[in-house]
């Protein structure tokens, strides 16, 4: 309720964001610095964890100002947030770390 | 010992309390994007366990995707791109339907409704525009669920699963947006005192954008 007071300039502003990060990415993506390219951490390019972080960037700003969750009751933020923020980096630990073992065994 | 009982908790034995301080309709829409996020994140983690198997054949997203209507030649990410920009431009557009909606003003709402209804539409086509030229191929090999020209034939099953059923969810969202459209300029909102269904669907809108934010990411970027 709170956007009942606020214009619309923090749309406007939201938008710029996701709209620089996205341009960002996609420099990123065409120019692929070397350096970025050739570092190896966490079994993947350098790069890739850039284009992760920024893209859970952009996320937060989707969900806590577009979908005003970060307006809403503290219990009903982590209602929402915790089966994702728990489930999702378990399946994501387990699935991978499969599909690097079937490529070194199978 | 009774009295403090009755005292403390009366309100929460008649019922009437908000824990969530949210309506059900929302808390529901809520609970489904829950359950949405997992499917996607299945998806997309599936992709992650053959890419990861088959990474010596696994085609690179930056070499399949390189065209752009109207310009010859190479231009890697730069259609995706595009389409994540009208993706996110209607998702400000719902926005600002939904914030007019809060202030009750009711031709705001529906100059912003249609526009997101044509973000949406624009990006179907734009989806439509992308999969035509990958099923055609690359030198009169087609790209089918059994055959991919560009590499393993797993990463054209991926493609059209995952774009798939996204693309499947924005058209969803767009017969969804039009009903709505249809609700607001016969005054059903308007009646009701209030315009929460234009934030509901605001919300799975924006969770559309959102899911596109990854597969744009994990498709196409990384």
């Amino acid at each position: 309720m709170a956007s009942k007071t606020k214009g619309n300039w923090w749309i406007w502003k939201v938008f710029w964001i996701l709209l620089f990060i996205t341009t960002f990415e996609v420099a990123l993506g065409i120019i692929k610095p070397s350096f970025l390219i050739d570092t190896i951490f966490l079994g993947t390019k350098l790069l890739n964890h850039v284009f992760i972080v920024l893209t859970v960037i952009k996320a937060a700003y989707i969900i806590l100002q577009f979908m005003h969750l970060g307006h809403e009751k503290k219990s009903l933020k982590w209602t929402i947030l915790l089966p994702a923020l728990v489930l999702v980096p378990y399946l994501l630990f387990i699935i991978l770390s499969e599909g690097a073992y079937a490529y070194l065994m199978l | 010992m009774d009295e403090a009982l009755i005292k403390d908790h009366k309100p929460a034995w008649k019922g009437g309390d908000l824990p969530y301080k949210a309506s059900y309709g929302k808390l529901m829409m809520w609970f489904f994007l829950i359950t949405d996020t997992l499917t996607f994140s299945a998806f997309l983690a599936s992709y992650g366990f053959s890419r990861f198997k088959y990474q010596d054949s696994w085609p690179i997203a930056e070499d399949v995707f390189t065209h752009f209507p109207f310009l010859h030649g190479d231009h890697p990410l730069l259609f995706v791109a595009l389409m994540t920009f009208i993706l996110i431009m209607s998702s400000v557009t719902m926005v600002l339907a939904v914030n007019y909606g809060h202030k009750m003003e009711k031709n705001k709402v529906i100059l912003w409704l249609s526009l997101t209804i044509v973000g949406g539409a624009i990006f179907l086509g734009s989806q439509a525009w992308e999969w035509s030229h990958f099923i055609h191929g690359l030198d009169g090999v087609p790209a089918t669920l059994i055959s991919n020209p560009y590499g393993m034939p797993l990463f054209a099953d991926y493609f059209f699963f995952i774009t798939g059923f996204h693309g499947f969810h924005v058209f969803s969202g767009v017969v969804i947006l039009i009903i709505l459209l249809i609700n607001v300029i016969k005054g059903t909102y308007e009646k009701r005192g209030h315009y929460e269904m234009v934030e509901k669907v605001g919300l799975y809108w924006h969770f559309v954008d959102l899911v596109w934010v990854f597969v744009f990411t994990f498709f196409y970027l990384v």
